[in-house]
């Protein structure tokens, strides 16, 4: 199946073109990347159709590293998520940029690029290589595109995950090279590596590289500073990819690499990652809670939401990790469309600062609604997709970790302030300044997207589905947890 | 017509969605068709099923429409269950909410964001059914959160107004105190029964003695007194009158408020004696509060609101004596005349050209006397009036308070007291707005008989004076213990109380007779109700938004800070070596050699 590498090549390749395009024509980058974008959806799709799919090249013979990919139903769930956000990106941002337009759709394209790369490798080599990729487009985009503190952002964003990468390249080569001390040979294929039989010490240290790698990125109290920051000054396009796609790139990797990897030192360790799960639902929340800034309150809202995750995660529970999945998917929507809601305000009152909003339902009343339902998804409103994932992880970790489970509950308090401070501040109270409402465009996507969170939210099933495979695999592995007190 | 249960909830549903679509491009009658045709239908397909649902001996009937959750061994539907409880409910909800909302069509009318009102409203009657219907905790769990959400945008439906909004939010993050509570119950009542759905919880059986059961009791009992505004939770409910007042009458009086009420009779199975207990002393002791400080209120809403409490504390003083089904009987009645208060208190602050101060009004018996009987026809099955609704309801609640074992005379005498504030402040209420000289200049004329702001009154007017001879049947709902017969004395006693109430309250707020300004630190004290606010403000609200203040910019990036800093700074120290002067690098270099040279001696 050499065509499943397309959705790793192709985008690059798309993204050069809509700059070639772009750089002759005004405007026509946008058509070039949208079609693009389409295309990869149909192959993305094609390609889950067909089923499970997999691909195998020889790359560094000597090394014994290959080019591995694996399409299974959690990766078939995390691509198609990846381009639909990255249009919905490309769609928020249709008009935004207003300079080297060709370079930003190629940056965009690239990210992409990296993004599936990092879903699909099944070698760990490769899959460091995707993580560093995808992060170079997103400083470029924070970077070039970014608001007034572009330069610090991207900085902090690169240093930290480049800081946190390392440490994971350690423990990939030394996973190999155990890998070479017990089998004899080098290894850096997931498949293989599961086999492996560690002594217990090492398979903690080794856990623990990937583990700093995985929180800096999902993110973790206290791993999470760079991502306000980043999430602030991120041009509109750049925020949604951060928050809808490139922060569950960390769960990914956790559900993908750490667990089936380091089982036991995971559960060891579980205890420590539950108890940061709930310290970041709940500081977080109390964070969100104290931002006057739009983007900063939902990026730290974020940071809580991504705490019901590691708290599902690793109470290792079929419901819980079920939990997690929605959490994933409800996440990247509802977070995406309040980005999307930020740049947009930005876009018409040149200012992110909640003191500066105020009535704007009088004004914008469609507007107003449609932040009135990706809060109140952001807030955990059962009905809507966030409730089933977060109802799910509590129900799962109650089962394990009853007393984190209650403290994470608490999280609905929190939510419910910031939410409320968000919605509040910017459209009710006396009117003040007059924005022009949601049209066509804009209208459209977030439409699609409160229906998404409405589908979700009484349908997780195709969700659920897609991801049973992947994640019954996971939960095989746990069985020894069933004996844990 | 049972398989139509479905479409009750629906029709509002329906109604809501279509009317955000249509927004601003419907006319004035298009929206009061929708938006109370739809109740209309919901409330008269709701007669139909409950006809045939007593046709059939009123069995429980469950429907189930689709999946929601795949959980593996007890997988979470959208399905509804109606058996003499929901249906009771399913009742109130749409017979007296199709009321309020025909009245509120004319009471709206004249606003510019009627359709908006009606989404809300509809939405909201919708979230109240499921919460009624729902089969499973969840499904409840999804009413009692929408009905939350319908209730913070209602009560900041002016939302220009910033008391509104925050009265609304307070009204939001109060309530969701409660529901985290809910939500933990939930969690623990899924371990220990390894399902949600609220028959196969009452019917399983807990696997070992363990005391989880006083806990899950205490977690249910935490998420009803926030939605129902008692102890501790109950600040919101007094703030929340800022919503336009057919609002109060639906949600803040008839049906969300008694959402907690509905939960604990639900699942009284799952609640132990101590807890039943702790239940019946929060319902005794908020019905005291309460009446106390609507004793010194002055703005008409208020003084309902806190009475609205007060009647809510009587209904958990009955759920606390095991008598589930007076607190359900008690919960209908209430219903009626408090929707029945509300809306004639609507008509008379629309009449005075929104004066809600009781002490501007007065006199208003010669000018609206329609309006005023219809307000004394309220008060007087609020008091308990022998024959009106609310005596039979509150009689049976006192009589079964005195017997039960988690109640008892102590309560059942507090419960008297209630009787007696009850009545006190329903007739300051009365002698204030409808004697004595007027104390605003407007001249109200009354409503013809037949106008819309009249008619929706008229059933409730006839259900808060017969209502009381509703038989309510609850047949396997709840277990029925021994009719209880109190010496006559005891049975009697209220309705003497009751007068004794009136009497001081001629006595003392009858206009003329005395008119005392009483604005001493007590009656401050009293219409602040009772410090709470001031308490929860100091202990919580500063705290926390001093906590959250100081640390804005995020203590935990300082670590990150620090190290950027240090880089920079031995980056700058480094720099100033690199002078371009040679004498300093010739310094340097001396210096160094010296110091290596030294080293080197020394530690031979």
């Amino acid at each position: 199946m050499v065509a499943l590498s397309g959705l790793i090549w192709a985008p690059l390749l798309l993204g050069l073109l809509s700059w070639l395009a772009e750089h002759r024509q005004r405007g026509a980058g946008n058509w070039v990347s949208l079609a693009g974008l389409l295309l990869l959806l149909l192959l993305s799709l094609y390609l889950a159709a067909m089923g499970e799919s997999a691909l195998s090249l020889s790359w560094f013979a000597r090394f014994n590293i290959h080019f591995a990919l694996l399409y299974d139903g959690l990766a078939q769930l995390m691509v198609v998520m990846t381009i639909l956000l990255a249009i919905l990106a490309l769609a928020v941002s249709w008009q935004e940029i207003d300079r080297r337009q060709g370079f930003f759709h190629f940056s965009l394209m690239f990210s992409v690029a990296g993004i599936n790369g990092v879903f699909l490798a099944a070698d760990l080599f490769l899959f460091f290589l995707c993580w560093e990729v995808m992060l170079l487009p997103m400083t470029a985009l924070i970077l070039i595109w970014g608001h007034e503190n572009r330069r610090y952002a991207a900085i902090k964003f690169f240093i930290f995950t480049q800081v946190s990468g390392l440490l994971m390249l350690i423990a990939i080569i030394a996973l190999a090279l155990f890998h070479q001390q017990i089998e004899g040979t080098l290894s850096f294929s997931l498949a293989e590596l599961q086999h492996l039989d560690l002594p217990g010490e090492s398979q903690f240290w080794l856990m623990l590289g990937f583990f700093v790698a995985f929180a800096v990125k999902l993110p973790t109290v206290p791993l999470h500073t760079w991502l306000p920051d980043a999430h602030t000054q991120a041009p509109t396009a750049g925020s949604v990819l951060l928050a809808g796609i490139l922060l569950k790139t960390g769960a990914y990797g956790l559900i993908r690499i750490l667990l089936p990897l380091f089982p036991e030192a995971a559960m060891n360790f579980a205890p420590v990652a539950v108890t940061l799960g709930v310290i970041s639902i709940l500081y977080g929340a109390l964070m969100a809670f104290s931002q006057t800034d739009f983007k900063r309150l939902v990026a730290y809202s974020s940071i809580s939401h991504m705490g019901f995750i590691l708290l599902a995660l690793f109470s290792w529970q079929a419901i819980a990790l079920q939990g997690a999945i929605l959490t994933i998917v409800a996440h990247g929507i509802s977070s995406a469309a309040l980005f999307c809601m930020a740049g947009m305000l930005q876009h018409r009152l040149h200012s992110r600062e909640l003191g500066n909003m105020g009535g704007l339902w009088t004004s914008a009343p469609r507007m107003a609604t449609m932040t009135l339902v990706f809060v109140m998804a952001g807030i955990g409103l059962p009905g809507l997709a966030n409730f089933n994932g977060e109802l799910l992880s509590l129900l799962g970790s109650f089962a394990v970790y009853p007393a984190h489970a209650m403290v994470a509950a608490l999280g609905i308090i929190g939510s419910a302030l910031y939410g409320l401070q968000l919605f509040q501040r910017a459209f009710q109270g006396p009117p003040g300044k007059e924005v022009q409402d949601l049209q066509g465009r804009e209208l459209g996507f977030c439409a699609v997207m409160v229906l998404a969170l409405v589908y979700f939210g009484l349908q997780p099933h195709l969700l659920l589905e897609v991801s049973a495979a992947s994640l019954d695999k996971l939960v095989a592995l746990a069985s020894f947890s069933e004996v844990r007190p | 017509m049972l398989d139509w249960l479905y479409f009750i909830p629906l029709l509002p549903l329906l109604s809501a969605l279509l009317l955000i679509l249509l927004h601003g491009r419907l006319p004035l009658m298009g929206v009061v068709l929708m938006g109370v045709g739809s109740m209309t239908l919901a409330a008269l397909l709701t007669a139909l099923v409950g006809w045939q649902f007593y046709q059939l001996g009123g069995a429980p009937v469950q429907q189930d429409l689709f999946n929601w959750l795949p959980l593996d061994q007890a997988p979470v539907n959208i399905s509804l269950y109606l058996d003499r409880l929901s249906m009771l409910m399913m009742a109130v909800v749409t017979g007296v909410g199709w009321l309020i909302h025909w009245y509120a069509a004319a009471y709206m009318a004249r606003d510019k964001d009627v359709q908006r009102f009606f989404v809300y409203m509809n939405l909201f009657v919708f979230a109240m059914l499921m919460l009624v219907l729902g089969d499973n905790l969840v499904l409840l769990y999804l009413g009692w959160e929408g009905v939350g959400l319908c209730s913070f945008l209602l009560i900041g439906f002016w939302q220009q107004e910033p008391d509104n909004v925050k009265a609304a939010k307070k009204a939001f993050v109060v309530t969701r105190v409660g529901d985290t509570a809910l939500m933990i119950g939930l969690l623990m009542l899924f371990a220990e029964f390894g399902s949600l759905s609220i028959q196969a919880i009452l019917q399983g059986q807990i696997a070992d003695a363990s005391d989880s059961l006083w806990w899950i009791g205490l977690l249910l009992l935490g998420g009803a007194v926030g939605k129902s505004a008692q102890l501790p939770l109950q600040t919101w409910l007094p703030d929340a009158m800022a919503g336009p007042t057919p609002v109060s009458a639906l949600i803040h009086a008839a049906t969300m408020v008694t959402a907690g009420v509905y939960l604990i009779a639900r699942l009284h199975p799952l609640f132990e004696p101590q807890i039943l207990s702790l239940v019946a002393w929060t319902g005794a002791l908020t019905l005291v509060l309460a009446g106390l400080a609507a004793l010194a209120q002055t703005d008409i809403k208020r003084v309902l609101a806190y009475s609205t409490m007060s009647q809510i504390g009587y209904m958990f003083l009955g759920l606390g004596a095991m008598a589930y089904d007076s607190a359900i009987f008690h919960l209908m009645t209430h219903a009626f005349f408090k929707a029945l208060l509300f809306l004639t208190a609507g008509s008379i602050i629309l009449k005075l050209h929104h004066e809600q101060d009781i002490r501007r009004m007065g006199g208003l018996f010669r000018s609206l006397p329609l309006t005023s009987s219809f307000l004394l026809i309220g008060l007087l099955a609020l008091v308990g009036v022998p024959g009106s609704a609310g005596f039979f309801s509150k009689e049976a609640i006192l009589a079964a308070t005195w017997e039960a074992q988690t109640a008892g005379p102590t309560l059942w005498a507090v419960a008297l007291f209630g009787v007696l504030l009850t009545s006190l402040y329903s007739f300051r209420l009365f002698f204030m707005v409808c004697f004595g000289k007027p104390g605003h200049t407007h001249r109200p004329d009354e409503f013809p008989a037949t106008s819309v702001f009249v008619l929706p009154l008229w059933p409730l007017v006839l259900l808060s004076l017969a209502g009381g001879w509703i038989a309510l049947d609850f047949g396997g709902v709840f277990a029925s213990g021994p009719a209880q017969h109190l010496a006559w004395y005891l049975e009697w006693l209220p309705v003497g109380v009751a007068l004794l109430g009136l009497l001081l309250a001629w006595w003392w707020y009858f206009p003329g007779t005395s008119e005392k300004a009483r604005q001493s630190a007590l009656s401050q004290w009293l219409q602040g109700g009772l410090g709470f606010d001031w308490l929860y403000d100091k202990a919580l609200v500063k705290p926390l938004g001093c906590l959250v203040g100081l640390n804005k910019a995020d203590m935990l990036d300082s670590p990150y800070r620090f190290i950027a800093w240090l880089n920079l700074s031995i980056n700058q120290l480094l720099t100033l070596t690199q002078s371009g002067r040679v004498r300093w690098y010739l310094y340097g270099t001396l210096a160094g050699s010296f110091l290596m040279l030294g080293g080197l001696l020394w530690w031979r």
